[in-house]
């Protein structure tokens, strides 16, 4: 397995009323050559500017903290400046986003956003230039592509603009896809079709893929490994198969609880009380204490990312307990 | 097709759009082809027995207090005005646009001094600041007149322009243009402008009349166009000592401009409902 993205301790900083917050606090995971991590977790968990601190896309006034390491392949990340940034954007990791309703500019051809990709990165011609961009619209599943070249992108529905936004982002053939909730905006019945590419283009290429969703449902059997974010932070991160067949940290389960089960008997939804305070407002000690049901004296103090299987770490103490899972 | 197309052709359905643009390009198009087969507006064919003739088959909107030929000199003074007021809305939508730009997507400090200056520029009277420069500097050249109009005309373009580029940059095709390297200059000119292309046509429309009005002001106090180059204020001027006894000479020119200031505003009116129907 080739290690194609580590991020280490990565902080993301804005500025508070007194001092600055951390909406990203200390994140860590990697992405090998062919694998998809999931990012998991409620909407104001840092998920996004997670994903966003990979491009150095993080809004302004937000900064990405001294400290942080993130290296695509041997590239450090947080040292490039100008032009040596604006290469890796695209060409290294592309991005496809949320809503595919206002991420095409409404102005060009599809087929112009998906050739300005091409033509950023690399030095071809307009016709040729066209011409993949018409072989990546071919390559996302879109019918009859040759007459989608030229449509604006109101002409097309939820679904095929989230095609295009794919095939923008393969525009300049990037060794990883970092795909933002790409199907919370798309009906249940397009958001499989979306997935499928997204696995297809996967396998097909080699890619890494960071999903990030707040949806366990489309995790199962698509991820490769899954990391929980509450708060800003990493709490439980392991193979997909694992994380399911055990979830560990309060808070993995209580997002299951959540879910209704198609299988199984019909037991009543026991959704997490409160919600995520917001940075600035956590709590000291373990972040989830305040909504955890098995909050005991310990939580008090922050809970490091500890074992509890293979490949399995969760931030909480009940992991030195044993008895993860339990719930 | 694209949302500007798509704008005129809304417009061209509005039957204010269409009347006004058809009576747009209509004076255009006198003020173009008029003065190829029309007789030269300078010319005084009889000094003596031409003087102040009322319209008639050789000279359908009569002949003015220097015998010269009135509908001559009223296509002839179309072109110069309509020269005059494009050229310097052009202008204005240039500068406007690219102020609006660099002041909405840079922001901070570059946006603050841009803005400071656009508020204290339109705190000083157009009119007058026109009037003194112009006072001060006789027989002004014509592009010297556009330049003067277009480069006092942006401020309120550069903060609509501005305004649309606040909104438009929180959009996230600018995130996935970003995301996708593109450099700031791209995202500015081929990203955001293109955008802004409908408003900015809205004020264009609407500006072509202001500054027909400002310039035919500007020549009725003998400021504008200098004579004897024919221009619709500097033929009011001149009709204004024969008012009575040729009433032609200043209601020709007086009428070329209602219809060509009307007609911009009438198709501006209904181009800005096309951009925007919330605002009608």
């Amino acid at each position: 397995m080739t290690r194609v993205l580590d991020v280490e301790n990565l902080r993301v900083s804005f500025p508070a009323a007194r001092d600055r917050v951390y909406p990203v606090d200390g994140v860590s995971f990697s992405l090998d050559r062919g694998e998809t991590l999931a990012l998991v977790g409620e909407s104001g968990c840092g998920k996004s500017l997670t994903s966003l601190a990979l491009l150095r896309l993080v809004p302004p006034p937000g900064r990405v903290e001294e400290g942080s390491t993130i290296r695509l392949g041997d590239t450090d990340v947080l040292a490039l400046r100008g032009e040596a940034l604006r290469r890796i954007r695209g060409r290294r990791i592309g991005m496809v986003f949320q809503d595919p309703m206002t991420s095409l500019n409404p102005v060009f051809t599809v087929g112009d956003q998906i050739a300005e990709g091409v033509r950023a990165h690399f030095p071809v011609s307009r016709g040729e230039a066209r011409r993949r961009a018409l072989e990546l619209l071919r390559e996302v599943g879109i019918p009859d592509p040759t007459a989608r070249l030229d449509a604006y992108p109101h002409q097309l529905s939820g679904g095929m603009r989230q095609r295009v936004m794919i095939a923008i982002a393969l525009s300049a053939e990037p060794e990883i896809l970092v795909a933002d909730e790409p199907t919370t905006a798309l009906d249940v019945t397009v958001q499989a079709q979306i997935l499928e590419v997204l696995d297809r283009l996967r396998d097909r290429r080699g890619m890494a893929v960071l999903l990030i969703t707040h949806d366990l449902g489309i995790v199962a059997g698509r991820a490769d490994r899954v990391a929980v974010m509450y708060a800003g932070q990493i709490v439980e991160e392991a193979p997909t198969a694992a994380l399911f067949a055990r979830p560990s940290h309060p808070y993995t389960q209580g997002l299951f609880a959540s879910v209704p089960r198609i299988t199984g008997p019909v037991e009543r939804l026991s959704p997490i009380g409160g919600s995520v305070p917001p940075p600035g407002a956590w709590p000291s000690g373990c972040r989830f204490r305040p909504r955890c049901p098995q909050a005991f004296d310990k939580s008090e103090t922050m809970p490091p990312l500890l074992p509890v299987g293979p490949g399995h770490r969760m931030r909480c103490w009940l992991a030195e307990r044993g008895d993860g899972g339990a719930g | 097709m694209n949302p500007l197309a798509d704008a005129l052709a809304r417009a061209w359905r509005d039957p204010r759009g269409r009347a006004g643009g058809l009576m747009l390009a209509a004076m255009a198009a006198a003020a173009a082809l008029g003065p190829l087969v029309l007789p030269d507006p300078l010319a005084q064919p009889c000094v003596l027995t031409c003087r102040n003739l009322p319209p008639s088959a050789a000279h359908p909107f009569g002949t003015d207090d220097l015998s010269r030929d009135v509908l001559a000199r009223v296509a002839a003074g179309g072109r110069i005005s309509l020269a005059v007021a494009f050229l310097a809305v052009a202008l204005s939508a240039t500068l406007g646009a690219a102020t609006g730009l660099v002041a909405g997507y840079w922001g901070g400090a570059v946006d603050s001094a841009l803005m400071r200056l656009v508020d204290a520029a339109l705190a000083v009277p157009r009119l007058f600041l026109l009037l003194l420069v112009l006072a001060v500097w006789e027989q002004v050249p014509v592009v010297m007149l556009i330049l003067l109009i277009g480069a006092t005309g942006w401020f309120g373009t550069g903060r609509l322009v501005r305004g649309e580029v606040l909104r438009l940059r929180e959009e996230s095709f600018v995130r996935a243009a970003e995301a996708l390297g593109a450099s700031r200059w791209r995202i500015m000119f081929r990203h955001l402008l293109p955008n802004t292309a409908a408003p900015l046509l809205v004020a264009a429309t609407l500006g072509v009349g202001d500054v027909i009005l400002l310039e035919a002001g500007l020549s009725f106090l003998g400021l504008g166009v200098q004579p004897p180059a024919p221009s619709w204020g500097g033929m009011i001027l001149d009709a204004k000592s024969v008012l009575v006894a040729a009433p032609w000479a200043g209601i020709f020119p007086g009428l070329a401009i209602v219809i060509t200031v009307l007609s911009a505003n009438l198709f501006g009116d209904a181009l800005r409902d096309a951009v925007d129907p919330r605002g009608a």
